[in-house]
């Protein structure tokens, strides 16, 4: 406990010193996150700055090894980072698919050639990921996926689409799922890792109800992965054809990820927000309170489960409840945000609410309860695996 | 502090789970009562185990004879109390009045407290004055008379006050009725001249009274906490009240929903087992969901109030209006779920409905304290 209270001084004391005010203001928009890349620009001074003293501190994935640039913290550690973080609306130095999703299935099932070149990549913000998942025809069910990857002996060539391929367009490198024995559903899929600028790749932004485009069509034309970047270093995460097992563990981080966009700006009542406006039509007032209390209900469950994951004493099917009920309930926080904008929050394009975002956001999160497994397929997932209600 | 319980918090709640499954069973307890119209609504010789089990005296300082734990400790005990729907004393006993006690005389405390530990005397707290729970408005009278008290009024919804040995009572001793300041708790013993009792049965099978207090005179030292300063303690009564019964209508939920899911796995229509239908697939899935974040923030507000932060008493809200409607959820989804035989006696599901709609009223509903909400978050 005193080595604990010890970090907690030490750490509030480097942010002091590290976190410049203007990164401790909330976040305004996309521009406002920074995504790191070959091609990343930074906003600002202050963004850069922060970014930087987070990298070489090992803060960008502060709970990764050392060896893999993060900071090699624990369990605990972690806690008191984030705590402290969240004390002083600290930004999140860098957004990174490869944080959050390819990191901690290179930390589970890579090489350690693998883990040496890509982890250190995505911890330094070096590289840039998207994930390569869904196809036109394979959404929730995903064993369906039909992009093809032939063995050509020292490498694949792959033919195929993806959809709703996150930031495609501005991303370096993807893992990928790819079919490559058609006999065999399960097992049959590759988990591969290859540069967006590989000839035959190409990407085309899809235009949403939002009237932002985060999603692109990805098309492979005669794409030639390498199968292997070195000693120890395979084009693939897992065995060959076993991909569905590294997907399936990701995926399962994915919902985790998801479903802490739950609660939103969690330390702020909605109510208390929405009341800045102006006096509350007394049952718009009985609705916010009512999502207040589901809003404080989640945030409890949400650290149950963090501190559970961590002890090992969560079902493993609960991510799946975490993101039902964390995206249905951030919809519902939208809906509420937008009647208490009133006609503010209709306009989509002044400068006053910086371009429409309230208005941009609500419809954005209307893709929570579909991205990475819909709420009907969660709810499957919680009879089944954790009612153990009879029928697969 | 970790959001699950703590090995030791576990074993409480797996000899607290296995004692009221065996003890304090539906048909043990609850319906053996309840089919002899008993006018105690609830078994003293369950309460008397209960004290062996140690369970009565567990938010009882070390120091007074008790075991010195926390909400928390007391949640576990609730939530199984709710599983199993059995009727008892422990939420006004052991929790409310015993924590109002904490604040009492020296002599008070040796006077109520070893009968409580031992199980051999029950207590009740008269807040409510109207059908609906508004502890901010308390015009029960309570006038200096000698050196003692003379308490004039009338009180509501005191949960099995009629077969309490002595009951917390707030009451006012100036100011105006909606005054924060000007509150007095005093400790009513149940032979008080002028203490009146019309006992009902509710809708769950459970006895409340309404009380009435003509002149019941009082000595100084029925007095706990402070002259006029009684507001503090009766928010801390208030607070290990609501999460208490969070805690209970969390056992409620649990209790109604594994049977369900149970039933869902048995019964058979259309030649499938109702549970491979996706529409009952997801209800249930939605409910699962909803009682585990019920049950997250219940233990949220009980490890805030043991620690004793600054946003416990919010959470306390948050916690009893979330089990307040996740509960509401769960027996109606119960009943319906069941089909024709949910609307029978003879099944267990429509004791749980009834369970729920008392227990929701008690300490506030889900509007009281949505308000609440509101209200301490400034708007």
């Amino acid at each position: 406990m005193a080595d604990l209270d010890a970090f907690r001084a030490e750490t509030r004391a480097w942010l002091e010193e590290n976190c410049p005010p203007e990164m401790r203001e909330p976040v305004q928009g996309e521009g406002d996150v920074y995504w790191g890349g070959r091609n990343a620009t930074f906003k600002s001074d202050a963004q850069k700055a922060w970014f930087e003293a987070c990298r070489d501190k090992g803060y960008t994935v502060p709970s990764w090894p050392k060896e893999y640039g993060g900071a090699g913290l624990s369990p605990a550690e972690a806690k008191v980072l984030r705590e402290e973080m969240a004390a002083i609306n600290a930004r999140p130095p860098l957004s990174s698919f490869g944080i959050w999703m390819l990191g901690p299935a290179l930390l589970h099932f890579g090489t350690e050639g693998q883990k040496k070149r890509f982890l250190t990549e995505i911890a330094r913000g070096e590289i840039r990921w998207c994930q390569g998942y869904s196809e036109p025809g394979s959404g929730s069910d995903l064993v369906s996926l039909q992009t093809f990857g032939e063995d050509k002996g020292d490498h694949w060539t792959v033919n195929g689409q993806k959809v709703w391929t996150s930031y495609a367009d501005k991303a370096d490198w993807i893992f990928c799922l790819v079919r490559t024995d058609k006999a065999n559903k399960y097992q049959g899929i590759t988990f591969m890792l290859f540069d967006m600028a590989t000839a035959g790749v190409s990407t085309k932004p899809i235009l949403l109800i939002s009237g932002n485009s985060p999603f692109c069509e990805t098309f492979f034309d005669d794409v030639d992965v390498p199968k292997s970047y070195g000693e120890d270093i395979p084009a693939q995460v897992g065995e060959v054809n076993r991909g569905w097992d590294v997907a399936k563990y990701l995926l399962g981080h994915e919902r985790e990820m998801i479903s802490a966009t739950g609660g939103g700006d969690r330390a702020t009542s909605l109510g208390a927000v929405a009341a800045r406006n102006g006096t509350l039509d007394p049952v718009l007032r009985s609705e916010l309170a009512l999502f207040d209390i589901d809003a404080l209900s989640f945030t409890a469950m949400s650290e149950k489960f963090l501190d559970e994951i961590k002890v090992g004493k969560a079902h493993p099917a609960q991510p799946n409840m975490m993101k039902y009920a964390g995206t249905e309930l951030n919809k519902t926080r939208h809906e509420l945000l937008m009647a208490a904008g009133g006609s503010t929050a209709l306009e989509w394009d002044s400068e006053e609410t910086r371009g429409g975002a309230r208005a941009r956001d609500w419809l954005r999160t209307k893709a929570n309860s579909i991205e990475g497994g819909t709420s009907e397929v969660m709810l499957g997932v919680i009879a089944k695996r954790i009612l153990e209600l009879p029928g697969a | 502090m970790a959001l699950y319980h703590t090995d030791d918090q576990a074993m409480l709640a797996e000899t607290a789970g296995q004692f009221m499954a065996e003890e304090g069973a539906i048909a043990k307890q609850l319906r053996h009562w309840r089919d002899r119209q008993c006018k105690d609504g609830f078994g003293h010789d369950l309460w008397k185990q209960m004290a062996e089990m140690g369970f009565t005296g567990l938010l009882v300082p070390e120091a007074d004879g008790g075991l010195g734990m926390g909400n928390v400790e007391a949640g576990i005990v609730l939530e199984e109390i709710g599983r199993n729907l059995t009727p008892s004393p422990f939420l006004t006993s052991s929790v409310m009045a015993a924590g109002a006690l904490a604040h009492a005389s020296a002599e008070a405390k040796g006077r109520w407290l070893p009968g409580l530990i031992a199980g051999d005397s029950v207590f009740a707290v008269a807040i409510d004055e109207g059908p609906k729970h508004r502890p901010e408005t308390i015009a029960t009278k309570a006038e200096k008379s000698g050196n003692g008290f003379r308490l004039t009024g009338k009180k509501d919804f005191v949960v099995y006050g009629a077969s309490a040995d002595m009951i917390v009572v707030a009451a006012r001793t100036s100011g105006s009725d909606s005054d924060e300041d000007g509150v007095t708790l005093f400790a009513v013993p149940k032979d008080a001249a002028g203490l009146g009792h019309n006992s009902v049965r509710l809708v769950d099978s459970s006895m409340a009274s309404h009380l009435t207090l003509e002149g019941v005179e009082l000595d100084g030292d029925a007095v706990i906490g402070e002259v006029d300063g009684g507001r503090s303690v009766l928010d801390k009564v208030l607070d290990a009240g609501r999460v208490g019964a969070a805690a209970e209508g969390v056992g409620v939920a649990r209790g109604a929903m594994d049977r369900t899911v149970d039933y869902l796995k048995q019964r058979k229509q259309f030649g499938r087992m109702i549970g491979e239908f996706q529409a009952l697939q997801h209800r249930a899935a939605h409910l699962y969901s909803e009682v585990e974040i019920a049950r997250a923030v219940t233990i949220k507000a009980q490890q805030l109030l043991d620690g004793g932060a600054e946003n416990a008493s919010l959470m306390a809200s948050v916690a009893k209006a979330k089990v307040g409607k996740t509960a509401q959820l769960a027996v109606q989804e119960g009943v319906q779920m069941h089909g024709g035989i949910g609307m029978t006696d003879e099944y267990d599901i429509g004791l749980y409905m009834k369970r729920d709609r008392a227990l929701s009223e008690f300490m506030g509903d889900v509007y009281y304290h949505a308000d609440r909400v509101a209200r301490l978050s400034g708007y």
